[in-house]
């Protein structure tokens, strides 16, 4: 692989997965939102306003960060990836283009209610901002998903060539927007996606809430808030596992090399184990010290133990993924899918014997816990992405074709440094504030606030 | 006029959005650091602190609508200017950064430290956005398939450089304004005192850039020598700008800012209308130039696009002035958030 190319794929991957760490938690919180200030609405109970405040907050914080992230990643594909752009502009494009006109806009715009117009607006108009902004952030990730889907598993589009000059150029048109934007895997992923942000969402505030009560602080607000959060867990951590299994289907159906990749099955066509774990020796071309159920995935995808699954002998050489990547970055989200079911399950439990927040060990479990999603999204991700290769667009376009050429491998090193020392810097700062915030907590206001609500109660009179 | 002349004017039509909208809080951070108060500097950024991020969404909707109507050039500018362009990308995502963090603390070195980035990055966005129209005026080499062939350094010449000043003059310009009308009391009276300067900075610029376009640059106005009508662009624009001084001298700030706008508007239908129908003038080879029909995407493509517009744009537009309406008037104390 050229150093370019390599370069390239590194800085996409790295300024992708940091995107990604804000995006899914904004998502989440925006559900979370709606809910608490519901709930204000409907009891007008002061906890629940300290509590959307207090979220509110810290949305802004990750939004803003989502925000910063997701700048360079819309013009990424054309400094890096010019001749890709060319070839999917066509198709690709008019999705990106609806997501900022649909979605960017409606987000930014009714997040500045959301964050400045408590004084502004009536109570009902501002909870009807955070509906808003809430289904901004949907929308923006189904068009987002949209167009990575269609990479995924490519349809409505024509292959058309066109000479230029001395060479002949090909390129990707759309022949039906419905069949882009339904292509097969965008519901799998969709929803797989959609859910995995409420449960990174809820993490975060069962985290948090968990860690108050433990200090002593907030016992009210965050005993309210875990059960929120607890509810949301124990939904999404249930459809995780079958939007999950609902999308390894469709890899099985529509991308055979990147299910062989995930389950390090050889053998051209034969019924395939499931691995629990282990490690893949691809020159002995099997998987060794682990623990397999015979069978068990080809009952998975076609409910038949002894239905064959394409290996990746079936595939030339160059046309398979890395395998052990893929593989074990499938473990480690699957794992923390089933911990999470687990969890859900003893939180049910607890909660139903009056125990939930009183027993020390699962509070500090939920405290730690809020990494796990992210861990989790990361190597979804590394599955979905690395198991594509060597295509950019599945069975159509390689990477190694879509890299921009007349780059220089001294531009390629400066803004993978750059990029990198930028993230990086950011996500320290916005620990740093999450810290901060959490810190200071529910209900304790700056200097405006204290002013802003003293007004408030002058004109309630 | 057939879809690619449409999107023509649609993409012009956004980044005249961006220009207008970013435009005033990109000058409210280039004299962010002409005051020394924390109090005063705090009101300068809560002028544009709910709007300054929805204004930047018109820049990547651009970047969108670029990708999507003529992928040939979001591809080539984007990969041949691309040193520039992540300059661009390091000092928005700064931007964003200082002012989300400045005054998260009371330290007084923390504080100037992120106004020192925010200001820095706000002459630099407004600096590298005119280079890059310089360099769409004056054309940069492009080889047969479209590819710019150059470096970092053929982007940097006397004139573009010129033009990168022209911008940060006139959006240093459209951002005093904006703060006279949003503010009041003693902040008001200095901002006011500024005004002047300003213009004068920005007329002086603007003279000369149009001078050298005139003499080195023809191309550009060649339309204006064919289409005689055409003329009626330049004078407006004249006109919208000979009024910002009229208008601050009877204190109709609101009326001043809106000539800004229309300024601003007419001067990006002037450089839209010189380079039209090319997107990219290569030069030399002029036969290389990216242009609205052999850069396009299908016309397929374009009509769906168009069709999302119409059921977007209307919302965008209503619910923007919605918003800006609820922020409307001076900014008050209780609206210190930053
Ligand atoms: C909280 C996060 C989270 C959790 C707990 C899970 N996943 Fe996941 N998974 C994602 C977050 C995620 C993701 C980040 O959202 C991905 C990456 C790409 C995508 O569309 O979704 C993904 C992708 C992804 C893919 C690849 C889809 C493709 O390549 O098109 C499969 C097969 C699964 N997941 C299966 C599962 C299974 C069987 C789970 C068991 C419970 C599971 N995931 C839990
Ligand atoms: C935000 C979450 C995402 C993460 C964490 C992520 C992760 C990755 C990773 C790890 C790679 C490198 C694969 C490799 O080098 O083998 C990659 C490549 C890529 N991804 Fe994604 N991705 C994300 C979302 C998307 C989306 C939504 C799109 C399209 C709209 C997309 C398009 C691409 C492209 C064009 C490449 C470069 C070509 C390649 O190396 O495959 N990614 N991504
Ligand atoms: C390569 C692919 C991606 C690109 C080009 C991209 C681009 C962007 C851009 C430009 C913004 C800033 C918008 C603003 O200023 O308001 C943004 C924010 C956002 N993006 Fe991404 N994005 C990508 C991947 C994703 C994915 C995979 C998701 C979700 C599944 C996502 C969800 C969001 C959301 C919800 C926001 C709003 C800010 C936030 O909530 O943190 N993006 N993205």
């Amino acid at each position: 692989m050229g150093e370019v190319e390599l370069l390239s794929r590194i800085q996409f991957a790295i300024t992708a997965g940091f995107h990604f760490l804000y995006p899914p938690m904004s998502i989440g919180l925006g559900i979370a939102l709606v809910i608490m200030e519901g709930m204000y609405l409907k009891t007008k109970d002061k906890k629940w306003e300290d509590l959307t405040r207090f979220w509110v907050k810290i949305f802004g914080i990750i939004f803003a960060m989502g925000v910063a992230s997701g700048i360079v990643m819309e013009f990424q594909f054309g400094t890096n990836w010019a001749p890709y752009s060319r070839f999917v502009g066509d198709v690709f494009g008019s999705v990106l283009a609806a997501e900022g006109i649909f979605a960017f806009f409606l987000e930014s715009g009714f997040l500045a209610l959301l964050l400045f117009g408590w004084n502004r607006v009536k109570p009902p108009i501002h909870f009807l901002s955070t509906i808003i902004v809430t289904f901004g952030a949907h929308f923006s990730a189904v068009w987002i998903l949209v167009a990575n889907s269609w990479m995924q598993t490519p349809a409505g589009f024509q292959l058309v060539t066109k000479q230029v000059g001395e060479t002949l150029v090909t390129r990707a048109e759309i022949t039906d927007f419905w069949q882009v934007v339904f292509n097969p895997s965008t519901i799998d992923r969709l929803t797989h996606t959609i859910f995995a942000s409420w449960l990174t969402g809820a993490a975060l505030i069962l985290s948090i809430s968990a860690y108050y009560i433990l200090k002593n602080r907030h016992l009210e607000e965050a005993k309210s808030a875990i059960k929120v959060g607890l509810i949301i867990l124990i939904i999404t951590s249930i459809l995780q596992l079958i939007t999950g299994h609902q999308s390894a289907v469709g890899v099985a159906k529509h991308q055979p090399s990147k299910l062989a990749a995930m389950e390090g099955h050889f053998e051209a066509s034969a019924p395939a184990p499931l691995h629990i774990f282990g490690w893949v020796d691809t020159e002995e071309q099997k998987v060794k010290y682990g623990i397999a159920i015979p069978g068990m995935l080809s009952w998975l995808v076609h409910f038949d133990s002894s239905k064959p699954i394409t290996g990746l002998n079936h595939f030339k050489p160059e046309d398979r993924p890395p395998v052990n990547i893929v593989f074990q970055s499938f473990r480690i989200m699957v794992g923390i899918g089933l911990f999470f079911i687990l969890l859900s399950i003893v939180g049910t439990v607890l909660w139903a014997s009056n125990k939930l927040t009183s027993a020390k060990w699962f509070l500090w479990i939920l405290v730690f816990s809020v990494i796990l999603p992210h861990l989790a999204n990361q190597t979804g991700w590394i599955v979905a992405e690395v198991g594509r290769q060597p295509w950019i667009v599945y069975g159509i376009m390689r990477t190694s074709e879509a890299f921009s050429q007349n780059l220089s491998p001294g531009e390629a090193w400066f803004s993978l440094i750059l990029f990198t020392a930028i993230y990086i810097l950011i996500f320290i700062l916005f620990l740093f504030l999450l810290d901060r915030t959490i810190r200071r907590g529910i209900g304790i206001y700056t200097k405006e606030d204290i002013y802003s609500k003293q007004k408030s109660l002058l004109e309630k009179g | 006029m057939d879809l690619n002349t449409i999107w023509f004017i649609l993409i012009g039509v956004l980044f005249a959005g961006y220009a207008i909208l970013d435009g005033f809080d990109l000058g409210v951070g280039s004299v962010h650091l002409f005051v020394k108060d924390d109090y005063q500097r705090r009101i300068f950024l809560n002028s544009i602190g709910p709007v300054w991020d929805g204004n930047e969404v018109w820049l990547i909707t651009g970047g969108g609508a670029l990708f999507a109507a003529f992928p040939n050039v979001y591809a080539s500018v984007f990969s041949g200017f691309y040193i520039a362009l992540f300059l661009l990308l390091v000092v928005l995502v700064f931007r964003a950064v200082a002012i989300e963090f400045r005054s998260k603390r009371e330290s007084p070195r923390w504080r100037n430290s992120w106004d020192i980035a925010y200001s820095i990055s706000s002459y630099l966005i407004a600096f590298l956005l005119g280079v890059a129209m310089g360099n769409i005026i004056t054309g940069v080499p492009l080889n047969e398939m479209g590819d710019f062939v150059g470096n970092f350094w053929t982007l940097i010449s006397p004139y573009t450089v010129l033009t990168g000043i022209t911008t940060v003059a006139l959006f240093m310009m459209h951002g005093t304004i904006y703060l006279a009308m949003k503010t009041e009391g003693e902040v008001h009276q200095k901002v006011v005192g500024w005004i002047n300067n300003t213009i004068i900075f920005f007329v002086i610029c603007y003279v000369s850039t149009t001078m050298i376009t005139l003499v080195y640059v023809p191309h550009m106005s060649a339309p204006f020598k064919d289409n005689p009508i055409l003329f009626i662009i330049p004078l407006l624009n004249m006109l919208a700008i000979a009024n910002i001084p009229r208008e601050i001298h009877h204190r109709r700030y609101g009326w001043a800012f809106i000539s800004s706008c229309a300024s601003i508007a007419a001067l990006l239908a002037l450089f839209a209308i010189g380079i039209f129908p090319n997107l990219v003038i290569s030069n030399p080879n002029p036969e290389f130039s990216l242009n609205i029909y052999n850069s396009a995407s299908s016309q397929r493509t374009l009509t769906i696009m168009l069709i999302i517009a119409i059921i977007g744009m209307p919302f965008v537009l209503a619910y923007t002035s919605a918003i800006y309406w609820v922020f409307r008037g001076k900014v008050k104390t209780e609206d210190l958030h930053y």
